[in-house]
Formats: structure tokens, sequence, C-alpha cells
């Protein structure tokens, strides 16, 4: 068992503007009205690198600085976990359909763009942080995967860090052939020890089962969770965004899922 | 395996005999003059049996290094002790499966340009492929993820799998990872004008740029014993940074690389003088070998002896980080401090104790570095018990 506490969220997706502006639609106590996901180029960053940013990008910076905003932690002084399925999906379709041309000629910047760990570069220069920084993957369970991640980091390290997870749809022909439901991105602080800024606590569990996942009880938010594998975050969104105490089950892979136990702090 | 050959011993004896594996670039339909480090006979492989769907070349090499050097069966002797459970999968690597997206966009549909039917993202171009895949094939059933973080990807495992093990989510894991030539490398590379038409030439005063190549790598970690045999090769450090200074360049005084080798050597409880021997990233281009020679100089001084290998494999980019820390393993078990392969005339502008000859010399310990894009660094540290 590993206990965290959540000291600041950020998050952003269809409809879903902050952690401030929209927790109340997170904890299902007013009514989720999907919109595009509203997306701008990060202040962050300086502007040679602002104006070279794609979509995960900019999710992961917007989600990432309203988190430590929350939080009212430094930053440059803290470790992350970049979580996603498949990175930079326009870039990756951008790429293929030049290598498929007669010129095969790639641009330089959507070369760069086009690792999986582009956001935590982005991130690391915008915050000027040079802390260790993980980006993984794990297709649907990627936030599964980063919070486990996390936890161990945390335990291990006894150091705060962030989590990161976003996604992005692809677009066609790519979009038939694996199917991302919205642009969205989370971001939490999580520390080892509790803060005066620390108003839950987490204790995190790899269980060696199958269990089905929590879900959400509004039709469009549990269309989301499910589409989206960042937005497997929102049933823990949710239990943060009423306090509750209890627990949310977030599936894994290999037979096994976490179980996400919550409490106010 | 890599372009050297297959298993550890055919990986030794190139080192040992000076034996290049790079070869003019004859890859798929590629039409750039360079050099690569290709493994042969991964066109006419196939991933077997039940597992076909992951077929693709990346995963087909993943297949064909786990059934070299007993590591399948030592994985089973896991398995039978500590459950299949409590084994974790954390591999590394930067494009996965990519190459059969690269193929399928030359085959869409005229009309509706959709890809063809036969094309599979999960099994293929998902970076997760890789895990998911060896996870299956291995038949084990415990944590498991990909960290793709382009050159550091399967150095930076080294540390996932020991946080795993220190936390007790795991007793033991399988790291490493697989990194298979595609185009989307070869011409991103060349586009940002990194690539060398000859091979590559680390440390060298002409140096021009990379030699890109493609191999995997695995091994199993398991917690340390109280007192390891002699022969053991053991992990006593992982240090990782970022450079937070550009997305394709390293920064210019080596600021994040030296905080890496900092923070491997303070993981690991050392200090310079325990290192015997630094295996460099040292892909050959002018600005990482200036920017790495500078932060190793200023941790290390000019007296430890380092050299990159990539003048054997060429730049392996995610399976970089396992196949150098094996060859570190391999030059401690083999008492062999390799030389520079490739390199000419040493750069007089560059410090470090850069080695250009084979040495027959005792190595304890050893530092390995992996750079990456992102400014993502990852400095491992082994040991070999006496």
């Amino acid at each position: 068992m590993m206990r965290l506490f959540v000291e600041g969220i950020g998050v952003l997706g269809p409809g879903l503007n902050g952690w401030h502006a929209d927790r109340t639609v997170l904890a299902e106590r007013k009514p989720y009205v999907s919109a595009p996901t509203v997306l701008a180029p990060s202040e962050m960053l300086p502007p040679p690198e602002r104006r070279r940013t794609g979509v995960p990008v900019k999710l992961a910076l917007a989600v990432g600085r309203e988190a430590f905003a929350n939080a009212e932690r430094d930053a440059s002084a803290t470790a992350t976990v970049f979580a996603s399925s498949g990175g930079d999906a326009d870039n990756v379709h951008q790429i293929c359909e030049a290598l498929a041309s007669p010129q095969r000629e790639v641009s330089p910047t959507r070369f760069h763009n086009s690792v999986h760990n582009a956001a935590a570069g982005y991130w690391s220069i915008a915050s000027r942080s040079q802390e260790p920084s993980t980006s993984l993957a794990c297709f649907d369970a990627s936030f599964a995967a980063g919070m486990l991640e996390t936890a161990v980091q945390i335990t291990v390290e006894g150091r705060p860090v962030a989590l990161i997870a976003y996604d992005q749809p692809y677009p066609e022909p790519l979009g038939a052939a694996r199917h991302i439901g919205a642009n969205f991105g989370v971001a939490m602080v999580l520390v080892p020890q509790r803060t005066p800024r620390a108003f839950a606590a987490v204790e995190v569990q790899l269980v060696a089962a199958e269990a089905t996942p929590s879900s959400m009880a509004d039709p469009g938010l549990e269309a989301l969770r499910a589409g989206t594998p960042a937005a497997r975050s929102l049933p823990l969104l949710g239990a943060l965004a009423r306090g509750d105490t209890g627990f949310v089950v977030v599936e894994y892979v290999g037979g096994n899922h976490l179980r996400l136990a919550v409490a106010p702090c | 395996m890599n372009c050297l050959g297959r298993g550890l011993r055919a990986v030794a004896t190139a080192l040992r005999e000076r034996r290049s594996g790079l070869a003019p670039c004859a890859f798929d339909t590629v039409a750039l003059d360079t050099y690569v480090g290709e493994v042969g006979g991964l066109d006419d492989y196939r991933v077997r049996g039940e597992l076909a769907a992951y077929d693709c070349r990346n995963n087909r090499l993943a297949q064909l290094t786990l059934e070299q050097d007993g590591f399948a069966e030592a994985v089973g002797r896991a398995r039978d002790e500590y459950g299949a459970r409590r084994i974790g999968v954390f591999l590394g690597t930067s494009t996965s499966g990519m190459l059969e997206t690269e193929l399928a966009y030359r085959r869409r549909d005229p009309k509706t340009g959709a890809l063809p039917a036969d094309f599979r993202y999960a099994e293929t171009q998902n970076a997760f492929s890789l895990a998911d895949f060896v996870q299956r094939s291995l038949r084990l059933g415990g944590p498991s993820f990909v960290v793709s973080s382009a050159c550091s990807s399967t150095a930076k495992v080294f540390g996932n799998a020991a946080r795993m093990v220190a936390a007790g989510i795991v007793d033991a894991a399988v790291v490493g990872g697989a990194d298979t030539l595609c185009l989307t490398t070869l011409y991103g590379f060349h586009s940002l004008g990194l690539v060398s038409s000859a091979p590559c030439r680390p440390f060298d005063t002409a140096r021009d740029g990379i030699s890109i190549g493609e191999g995997a790598g695995f091994a199993l970690l398991e917690r340390a014993p109280g007192s390891p045999a002699a022969g053991t090769i053991m992990l006593l450090g992982v240090g990782e940074s970022c450079d937070a200074y550009h997305m394709s360049a390293p920064h210019p005084e080596g600021a994040g690389a030296k905080l890496a080798m900092q923070r491997a050597l303070q993981s690991a409880g050392l200090t310079p003088p325990d290192i015997d021997y630094i295996n460099l990233h040292g892909t050959a281009t002018r600005s990482n070998d200036a920017s790495e020679d500078k932060a190793v100089v200023d941790v290390f001084g000019a007296r430890t002896p380092c050299s990159s290998t990539k003048g054997w494999t060429g730049h392996l980019l995610g399976a970089a980080g396992i196949t150098e820390a094996i060859i570190s393993i391999l030059a401690m078990e083999n008492d062999l401090l390799p030389g520079s392969l490739q390199t000419k005339e040493l750069d007089p502008a560059l410090r470090c104790n850069y080695q250009l000859e084979n040495r027959e010399q005792r190595l304890a310990r050893v530092l390995s570095n992996s750079f990456g894009f992102g400014g993502s660094n990852c400095s491992l540290v082994l040991q070999r018990a006496a």
C-alpha cells in the first residue's frame, strides 16, 4: 500500500476548463455539457518553442501549470511522470503522409516533436526543471501505469512528483484504426507527506485480479472516460471533487487493476 | 541482438575483433547516402503462433532476442520462483512498430484514403505493443509499461524496475527493449542534418553525424542478495535528469548530462575514482560529443578511461541504453576495455580520457550514459561482484 497526498489538480477536456472552473461538474453535481477542448499555446514557453507545439504539448502544459498553481509548488524542483497512449497524433499522420509521398520530406520540427517525450521536453524547458522525468505509454491503461509509477517514485524517493496524462485523437485514416475520444489532459501534484496545501490522501494498491472499473454516472462523462486513456482518471477526479471517502478502481494490464482509496485530509 | 550478431558471444567477439556492423544503407526503399547497422534476416522472419497479430519488425527482433542466451528460460525459472504476477515488464522503445504504419500509408485506398484492412495499430505502432508482446510471450502477469523518451528509453527502464522492486511491487523485472529501422528516424535525423554519410566517427575531429542502427536487448533484474556470488552483475545506481534547454540540441555545457552522472554516482554511493570505464553516449554529432565531453570532464576530470561503442553498432536510438549496458557488462566479464571504432583522429578540443584502442584490463565498475531528444538523460552504474 502506497500513500500519497494531493496538493493540486489541473484538468482540460471537452467542456472541462479547469479543476476550479468545473469541479462541481467533475463531482457530477452540475450537468456536464460537452464542447470542444479549449487549447491555447502555453505562455510558459519562450516564443520560438511556443510556435512549434502541437495539441499534446498544449494539453500537458496547461494542466501542469494549473496543478502547480493550485498546489502553490515550485515546478522547477519537482520530478514528473508523463503518461499518454500515443503522443502527438497529428504529427504521426503528417510524417507518415510525407514518407508515403515521392519527396519524403520530413520537417525537422515535426521529427523532434514525434518523440513520445515531447511533452516532457517542452515541460522541462517551460518549467526550467532538471528533475527526473519519465514518459510512459500503456495503451488504454496509460493513466493507471502513470499513477503506479508516480506512487512508486513518491514512496521510494520520498519526494513530490507531478503526474501529467494526456491524449489526442488521431485524424483519419489512423483514427479508424485507433479511436481516442477527445483531447484530454489531467495533472496531479502528489506528495509523500501531508502538507498545508494537501486536501486529500490517496492509497494506491496494485491488485492482481480483474475488476470492473469505476465509471461515471453521466453518459457524456462516461463516454469520455471509456474512450480516452487519460480520461480514465475521471472517477478519481470525481471522488476527489466530491471529497468522498471510498475507493475507485482503474483497470490496468496483465489482469491487474489499481485500487485507489481516497479520503479528505 | 544488433548488427554485430545474435547473442552475447557474437557481440563480445565483434568487440574483441574490432569488427563493425555498419554497412551502406540498403534498407527498404530508403535513398539516403548513409551507413546503417541493420539486423539481417528480419524481413523473412515472423512472430509466432498465438501472438502472430503482433508481427512487425520491432516485435520480430524482440522475439529473436528473447530466444538468445537462454533468456526466456531464465525468466521461466524466475516465474517458477516468484510467480508470474510478481515479475514486472518495463521496456523502452522510441518508434515501436512505426514501420508498419509507414508501409500502410503506401497502401491507402485510392478512393477513401483508408488504411489497408490488415493494418493493426494496437499490436504494432503503439508504443506499448512491445511490452504487451514481451509480457505475453514470457507468460508474465505483473505490472508493465513502455518508457519512450527517445534515446534514453532503455537506460531509464532500469530505474523504473529498481524502484518497483524497492517499493515491493515486484520481486523481479524484465528490462530492456527494442528499436528497429524505420523511415521516420532515417529521414527525420537526415532532415536535422545529423546523419553522417560515412560510418559514424565518435569524438573524431572530422565527426559529422550519427549512423542509425537497430537492436534489442533484455535483462532480468532481481533484488540483490546480501552477499552476491563472484561474477554477479549488479545495478548500483541510476541517475536521471532533464536538460530543460532544447528539444533536439544538447545543453552546450552538458549541464543535464553532468547532473545524470552525479546522481548515478550518488545513488550508487560512489565517487568518480570508483568508476573504471565510462561507456559514453558518444553519438558522433559535433554538438553531442562536445557537450558530453565537458560534462564528463566536469565530473570525472580527464583521468577515467572512456569511449563510445557506436562505431560498432551505430546509434540504436531507443535500444542504445540496454545495448550499451550489455556491452558494459561484457567489458567487465571479458576484461576488455573497448576503444573507439571508426575514430581516426581524436578531436584535440575534447579533453576526456578517450580510448582509441582496445585494452585488456580488469573492470569492476562501469558507468554508461544515454541521452535523448527532449533533453532526457540517464546514467547507469554497473558492477561485477569480485
